[in-house]
């Protein structure tokens, strides 16, 4: 009953995660974007696993699992990033350019 | 009832979901973000998901969200500076971008699942009614996945191995 409009709302959000990616320049906001995107999977997940069986909440698990390794990471990077640079604005960050 | 609930809980992540993005002050992108995640633990109640929707409250809303708090209070990135959005050719790109990505997604999901894979309606709010929202999800956890379970044991030791050493002060 709440399938379709569940994966409508979980397309918006998801758009809406790529939309923050593509406009900030922050990149701790970035990474909230990510999460926002890693939410919207989720929501996927679980409208479907109401017709098609409990494995997609499983799922939800390992995706969780996986966004709070990235943040960790992630997080760490920026850190680090931040004491070379004094600065999280990925326009001034640029340690990949040859 | 639920459809009223489910578009009230939808609306408000929305919205906040579009303010997260837009604010200015990573602090207030961050709280409206845990506004966004904590309506969408109520959406997972409402999709009988109710262990799932604990679970988003105390590792996400909590955890993750805290962690991020936590760095920009230690980079004190708190105060408002000038703008980090993108001028207005990247804000075009970006709109027409997210538009076209909307679209096909929502194009996509109106591809229903077929027929002879979806269980009869009912099916897993009984399974959760009769045995309980934390079974229900275990007993496929630690018995189909169990391998997976315990590899997910070695991505989190590498994850905290890695940010040790990345956050050490000497790389």
């Amino acid at each position: 009953m709440l399938l379709v409009p569940s994966l409508a709302v979980s397309a918006i959000l998801f758009s809406l995660g790529v939309l923050g990616v593509m406009l900030r320049r922050n990149a701790i906001v970035i990474f909230m974007c990510i999460e926002l995107m890693l939410n919207a999977v989720n929501l996927t997940f679980v409208a479907l696993s109401q017709q098609l069986g409990l494995d997609g909440q499983v799922f939800v698990f390992f995706v969780m699992t996986v966004a709070a390794a990235e943040a960790a990471v992630g997080l760490a990077i920026v850190i680090a990033v931040y004491r070379h640079r004094d600065t999280v604005n990925l326009q001034n960050i640029n340690l990949l350019r040859g | 009832m639920t459809v009223i609930a489910f578009w009230v809980f939808a609306g408000i992540a929305i919205g906040s979901a579009f303010l997260c993005i837009t604010r200015k002050s990573p602090v207030a992108s961050a709280l409206w973000l845990v506004n966004t995640l904590f309506n969408l633990a109520a959406i997972y109640v409402l999709l009988d998901a109710h262990f799932i929707a604990a679970v988003q409250v105390l590792v996400y809303a909590g955890a993750i969200m805290v962690l991020f708090l936590f760095v920009i209070m230690l980079l004190n990135l708190g105060r408002v500076g000038p703008s980090d959005m993108k001028g207005p050719w990247g804000r075009v790109v970006a709109g027409i971008a997210g538009l076209v990505l909307l679209s096909e997604l929502i194009a996509l999901r109106l591809a229903l699942p077929p027929g002879e894979l979806v269980l009869p309606p009912g099916t897993v709010a009984g399974t959760v009614a009769a045995r309980g929202a934390v079974q229900a999800v275990a007993q496929p956890l630690f018995r189909g996945y169990l391998v997976a379970f315990e590899v997910t044991s070695v991505l989190l030791l590498a994850a905290i191995v890695g940010a040790v050493v990345l956050a050490k002060r000497r790389l």
